[in-house]
């Protein structure tokens, strides 16, 4: 039983660790508990303060943010916390945050959601918060949680490859926010439908100019820190910034597509893919990311970016295969660790350089300021 | 009248500055420490980089800045480019050595290697946990031996027999270089062992997974050292080739992005007598508690930065009563 209510006093008010937008699809599953629903604050500096001051030090840096937005919600009068675990040290990270957070005094129930993305254990788990609860109703709130996933992983994937091009900036943010305030509520399954292919139509309609040369990126590594732009520094706003064409591959939608009976045939796939820089599956997301960066760099992508929370072993696994991939094709690899410390000046620095570096292979390759490569970098407005 | 493009590479040790002219011949150089105040330093370099100049029929058209300071500086020159500085090495060392494929550079406070094939930087990597290896470590150390940094090179060649010294880590290679020195090791050994760890640690963190092929120019503060020169060819088994400047590759480097830019405004060595000051303070607008800094040019807002939305610049300048002012050339504004 992963179901603790006996601390929870009063009415119940549950709560959830942020990952980039997708409070929206979670607030949908946790109305099915009939409970007020308490959304944690928007992640700032504060949250990662309160989460790295009581964590491990060397713990990986999504229990921080995790644990800070738990804190965070429990000053605003949460009682009931939700988690969920996966296939590395995420899968101890309720039984840790939950030790931590009774240290700190706080009184609070705490569901934990162990079977992965297995409905039949999560409906479990509900039920036993939630007795009314029956299988049509949750059903129910599991189809318009997914959909609401795929609308939002669709709409920000299409920002994502075009943001960098805009004609009028803040263009695509505005669609954005004003598309995620609507699909907030939105709760029935062709409402959804219609809201994505009105956002995506508005999207398609922004005056962009795109540069015939552009560079495209794809962005691999540990699911956390690659859904949570907060937590990776908004590296993928930094690279649009820079001109490229974001493409990422992990998603939610993508997580649901590959769980379940599918998994095995999608890790073998991925195997095949990652040949000949690995041969077995290497745990969490570190496989997918030997896999999709050698896709990648097929398909003539002009470099990847590797994010991962510092010492994440799955991670850190894939990155010798990368190195050697990255060696051996001369495909550019940018591998970036975060934890609570790192420095946002670094950061710039590696992906000015970085972005500098493909701009300047590019010319190179398609004959443009052959001659002078430097020429190349003056005309992207100096830095 | 000719041209000049001026560069400047202000690093957290010190601080390079050159004037170039259309051909990227170095017109004038200086190098000077930077002493924890970017702005003093830069003006410094400035008056030397004058002196040089004078009577030389040169006006500098464009500015570029690199370095750790590169934005603060940028905003005093009123550059017309501010550009990382890993761009402005490979830059800088290809215009000197086209052939190069390899790009070692060890600094004050960081290092990094740069792989050119055919003439393009294609990959890169800097330190990012520890300054272990890095200039200001040699020179904390050769002020404990009672070496001046400068004769340390000298001292580890004449060593025969170097002492292995721990380099994974700073505070443990401190406590190994003294342990050794206690129990009796020669001095010129330590030294040679220091160099030896140094570069043992360069390749295996900072060179860590890349392929190290010749030809190597090792440039930054550190090449100036013959001891790390000679392990860095024991450990490589290829010729190093340190260039004379290779302490100004930086500077050379952003001027000739500079150069190249396009952009030109006349500028003026008269910078020297503005009065330019920093504040800061955290925007408490939201609880990221940005930490902001504002640039002032005789008590006007210059420009500003830290700040994660565009509020923040506003409202910091307003809590600090700071008059609005005309924002720095181009480049600059925004970040």
């Amino acid at each position: 039983m992963s179901v603790d209510l006996s601390r929870v006093s009063g009415a119940r008010r549950v709560s959830f660790p942020h990952m980039g937008n997708y409070s929206i699809p979670v607030k949908t599953l946790a109305a099915e508990l009939d409970c007020e629903i308490v959304e944690p604050p928007r992640m700032t500096r504060r949250t990662l303060e309160l989460g790295a001051r009581h964590s491990p030090e060397f713990v990986c840096i999504p229990f921080k943010y995790n644990l800070g937005n738990y804190i965070e919600a429990l000053e605003a009068g949460a009682n009931l916390l939700i988690q969920a675990g996966g296939g590395c040290r995420f899968g101890y990270y309720g039984e840790v945050q939950e030790a931590i957070l009774r240290d700190l005094g706080y009184e609070f129930g705490m569901v934990r959601l162990v079977g992965g993305f297995s409905v039949r254990e999560h409906y479990r788990d509900f039920k036993a918060v939630n007795p009314r609860l029956n299988v049509r109703r949750a059903l129910q709130a599991y189809r318009v949680a997914i959909r609401q996933t795929r609308a939002l992983d669709r709409v920000e994937d299409h920002v994502r490859r075009n943001v960098a091009f805009e004609a009028e900036e803040g263009a695509h943010d505005r669609v954005h926010a004003a598309f995620l305030a609507e699909l907030d509520g939105t709760r029935d399954l062709r409402g959804i439908a219609a809201l994505e292919e009105r956002t995506l139509g508005e999207l398609a309609a922004i005056p962009a100019e795109r540069p015939r040369d552009l560079l495209r990126v794809g962005v691999v590594g540990e699911l956390y820190v690659l859904m949570e732009p907060f937590s990776n520094h908004f590296v993928e706003r930094e690279l649009a910034k820079r001109g490229v064409e974001v493409h990422r591959f992990v998603t939610v939608s993508a997580m649901i597509d590959h769980a379940g009976r599918k998994k095995h045939a999608y890790l073998d796939r991925m195997i095949e893919h990652a040949d000949p820089y690995l041969r077995y599956h290497i745990g969490a997301d570190g496989t997918e990311s030997v896999a999709m960066t050698h896709k990648l760099m097929r398909e003539g992508f002009d470099g990847v970016l590797h994010l991962k929370p510092f010492g994440c072993m799955p991670e850190v696994n894939a990155m010798s295969a990368l190195q050697r991939l990255s060696r051996e094709h001369t495909f550019p690899v940018l591998f970036i660790s975060y934890d609570a410390q790192t420095s946002e000046t670094g950061l710039r620095t590696r992906l000015d350089a970085f972005c500098d570096m493909l701009r300047m292979s590019k010319d190179r390759r398609t004959g443009a300021g052959a001659d002078d490569a430097p020429a190349a970098l003056a005309s992207q407005g100096g830095r | 009248m000719r041209k000049g493009y001026l560069g400047v590479d202000i690093g957290s040790i010190s601080t390079k500055a050159v004037v170039v002219d259309a051909a990227g011949e170095v017109l004038a150089r200086s190098y000077l420490w930077t002493e924890g105040n970017p702005v003093r330093a830069v003006k410094a370099v400035l008056a030397e980089l004058e002196e040089q100049l004078d009577g030389e029929d040169v006006e500098v058209v464009a500015v570029g800045t690199t370095g750790s300071a590169r934005e603060l500086t940028g905003a005093v020159l009123g550059a017309q480019v501010v550009k990382n500085e890993i761009t402005a090495h490979a830059v800088g060392t290809l215009s000197r050595h086209p052939d190069v494929q390899t790009i070692f550079e060890i600094g004050g406070q960081d290092s990094k290697i740069i792989i050119v094939r055919d003439g393009v930087p294609v990959d890169y990597a800097m330190n990012t946990l520890c300054a272990a290896g890095t200039g200001s470590f040699l020179s904390s150390q050769a002020r404990r031996l009672g070496v001046p940094v400068e004769e340390f090179g000298e001292r580890a060649l004449r060593s025969k027999r170097p002492t292995k010294i721990a380099g994974r880590c700073t505070v443990f290679a401190e406590s190994d270089l003294v342990h050794k020195a206690q129990i009796g090791h020669p001095l010129e050994d330590i030294i040679a062992g220091l160099c030896n760890a140094i570069v043992g640690n360069y390749l295996n963190n900072v060179g860590k997974g890349k392929e190290v092929l010749a030809p190597i120019v090792f440039q930054g503060g550190v090449s100036k050292n013959v001891g790390v020169v000679r392990a860095f060819r024991e450990a490589t088994g290829h010729d190093v080739y340190v260039d004379d400047d290779g302490h100004l590759m930086g500077a050379l480097g952003v001027a000739i992005v500079a150069r190249d830019d396009g952009e030109e405004a006349p500028f003026s060595f008269d910078v020297r007598d503005v009065a330019f000051e920093t504040v800061g303070e955290e925007c408490g607008g939201c609880p990221n508690e940005c930490e902001v800094v504002l640039v002032l040019r005789e008590r006007a807002f210059l420009d500003g930065w830290g700040n994660r939305c565009e509020r923040g610049l506003t409202r910091v300048r307003e809590h600090l009563g700071v008059a609005e002012g005309a924002r720095a050339g181009g480049s600059v504004a925004g970040r």
